[in-house]
């Protein structure tokens, strides 16, 4: 290609510089090409296959008294997962309300009271702590603190413990990103509210919180979506029913317990059901991830 | 608030396991009994089953997700396309465990068994491939192990070679590499201690990992050396147990549920003090 440019004496001297794919170190560079590709094609394959299934598999079974009807009785045909369907959503609503507000909070006095206080500094270390801790221990954890001993009104198992398990699972998520979203606000502008005889409350709910918002709305979107999909910390704290759920102090059905429960029976109208309820939790989920993800485009424009 | 809880979940796994603590003391650890009826308990099955499935995803999972973040970062295909891989692997984490685990029993287990049967029949004499494969077992649990720690991996490894300042690379070009030549011997160490941050990560969470797991594993109670037999790992045993236990059982599974709970803590906090170093290193 260059070899236009430059005399044919010079060249040759210092040899060509057309590209040689014989050369060891261009096999190596293609075959390392390939590796990848191939590494990607791999870890974007079960994706694709579990998508399809789900889909496929689960999709083809959604009638309207599938999404109403009550799981039936081991061995009798038809039912639905419709119980399930609202247990998910009233565990996940429980969830939501007690970790928006710690979370958020929390990550306001990280950010806003006490940037790099030794409090601060366990709370941030505890934090990322919290998150590594697996989300059965956060079942057992509950279930020691409220199943067992009982501490709502003598139930044992009820929806409201399953929501608490599953806050503790969101809480670490809420306060990371809203520590990092408030982290991000130009100190110009609070520097402006107090500046115009605003209080530091005033200016953090007025000024900080809404410039924060969506990235914050974008992390407490991602955390719900996680937390729906949750079985393990449910499994002994909401426990399971086959009814319509009977207030927050009941064992509850959920998409994500019946799915498990259901597997791994022997009756194939109830694995048709599991099928059914991971398509519908499938597309809760990845519609919230979607939606995260133009708020998050939405923040940077 | 977050430290309250934090030190609750300690304090109440503690209390739980006080009474097993006492009875079994560190041979919990190392003996193999798991007879409820006769309330002797040993974890090693459970604590075998975490370790081995856990390392043996992290050791499948390791070049595939790195592998597919260098394929993410670099400009081998349109950055459209790059974008859509690296949604799509994001994606691949928001599916929820439990779906995994329904896949796994009714398509993956069925579908990798005669690989498996061969494996047998080609290595039995090792003691890791001793048994015919029945369905559930270590195997397929270490195969949705990998699948469900790669987005991990793959993210942290795109996130970590992303930081890698760029003059690295363009004076790696300058003095005449190749693509991958810069990729091997520049980019990837500077960005190894993120990767190692990563992976830990991910070893915490696979050994964290229940829902799948618990589907797919077989729940055994009876130790045995071979990855094609059914085993059981600490939180298998957990989701699996716990509901019906009572009396000792329950604090014998305490005590199973603190030890993942250090395993798993002491492997996250090694991640953060690996990932700390990197942000020393360019800051």
């Amino acid at each position: 290609m260059s070899s236009s440019l430059a005399s044919p004496n010079s060249l040759q001297s210092v040899g060509s510089l057309r590209y040689r794919p014989a050369l060891a170190r261009n096999r190596r560079n293609q075959l390392f090409t390939a590796v990848a590709t191939i590494c990607a094609a791999v870890a974007v394959l079960p994706l694709i296959l579990v998508l399809i299934y789900v889909l496929i598999k689960g999709g083809s079974l959604i009638t309207l008294q599938l999404l109403i009807g009550l799981p039936p009785a081991p061995g009798l045909g038809g039912g639905g997962i419709g119980n399930a369907i609202l247990g998910t959503i009233i565990v996940t609503l429980i969830a939501s309300a007690i970790a928006i507000p710690v979370g958020v909070g929390g990550g306001i006095y990280l950010a806003e009271y006490s940037r790099s206080g030794p409090l601060a500094r366990f709370v941030r270390f505890g934090t990322n702590v919290l998150a590594g801790v697996p989300s059965i221990i956060c079942g057992v954890f509950v279930y020691g603190l409220i199943v067992s001993t009982r501490l709502f009104f003598d139930q044992s198992y009820s929806a409201l413990a399953g929501g608490i398990a599953l806050a503790v699972l969101m809480l670490p998520t809420v306060i990371k990103t809203t520590d990092e979203a408030l982290k991000l606000v130009p100190d110009e502008l609070r520097w402006g509210a107090i500046g115009i005889g605003a209080s530091s409350f005033v200016t953090i709910v007025r000024v900080t919180l809404p410039a924060a918002f969506s990235p914050i709305a974008t992390g407490v979107v991602l955390a719900i979506a996680r937390s729906a999909g949750e079985t393990a910390p449910l499994i002994f704290t909401a426990l399971f029913s086959p009814f319509w759920p009977e207030g927050v102090f009941s064992p509850i059905a959920t998409m994500s317990v019946l799915i498990y429960n259901f597997a791994i029976m022997p009756y194939e109208v109830q694995i048709a059901l599991a099928w059914a309820a991971s398509f519908v939790l499938v597309l809760m989920i990845l519609a919230a991830n979607l939606f995260a993800r133009w708020l998050s485009r939405l923040a940077q424009a | 608030m977050v430290g309250l809880v934090l030190l609750g979940i300690l304090f109440t796994v503690l209390l739980g396991s006080r009474d097993a603590i006492s009875a079994y003391g560190l041979s919990f650890l190392v003996t193999s009994d798991w007879d409820p009826s006769a309330d002797r308990y040993g974890a090693f099955t459970a604590i075998y089953g975490t370790i081995v499935t856990s390392l043996l995803a992290l050791l499948i999972a390791v070049p595939l997700g790195v592998g597919t973040a260098i394929f993410i970062t670099e400009n081998l295909i349109p950055l459209r396309i790059r974008q859509v891989l690296g949604v799509m692997v994001e994606l691949l984490a928001a599916i929820p465990s439990v779906v995994l685990g329904l896949w796994a029993i009714f398509v993956m287990e069925p579908f990798i068994r005669p690989g498996l049967t061969s494996l047998h029949q080609l290595l039995g004499w090792l003691p890791f491939f001793s048994t015919e494969p029945q369905g559930p077992g270590m195997a397929p649990a270490i195969l949705i192990l990998v699948v469900m720690i790669l987005p991990i991996i793959t993210a942290i490894a795109r996130d970590s070679l992303q930081q890698v300042p760029i003059e690295l690379r363009q004076a790696a070009y300058g003095v005449g590499t190749t693509r991958w030549d810069a990729i091997l011997l520049v980019i990837l160490p500077a960005a190894i201690s993120g990767i190692t941050g990563g992976v830990m990560l991910a070893l915490g969470r696979a050994m964290g990992e229940t829902m799948a797991v618990t589907m797919i594993i077989g729940n055994s109670t009876n130790f045995s050396w071979s990855l094609l037999a059914p085993g059981n790992t600490i939180s298998s045993m957990l989701a699996n147990q716990f509901g019906e236990a009572d009396g000792q059982q329950v604090s014998a599974l305490m005590y199973a549920a603190l030890v993942l709970m250090l395993l798993t803590l002491v492997v996250n906090m090694m991640a953060q003090w690996v990932v700390r170093r990197l942000s020393l290193k360019y800051s």
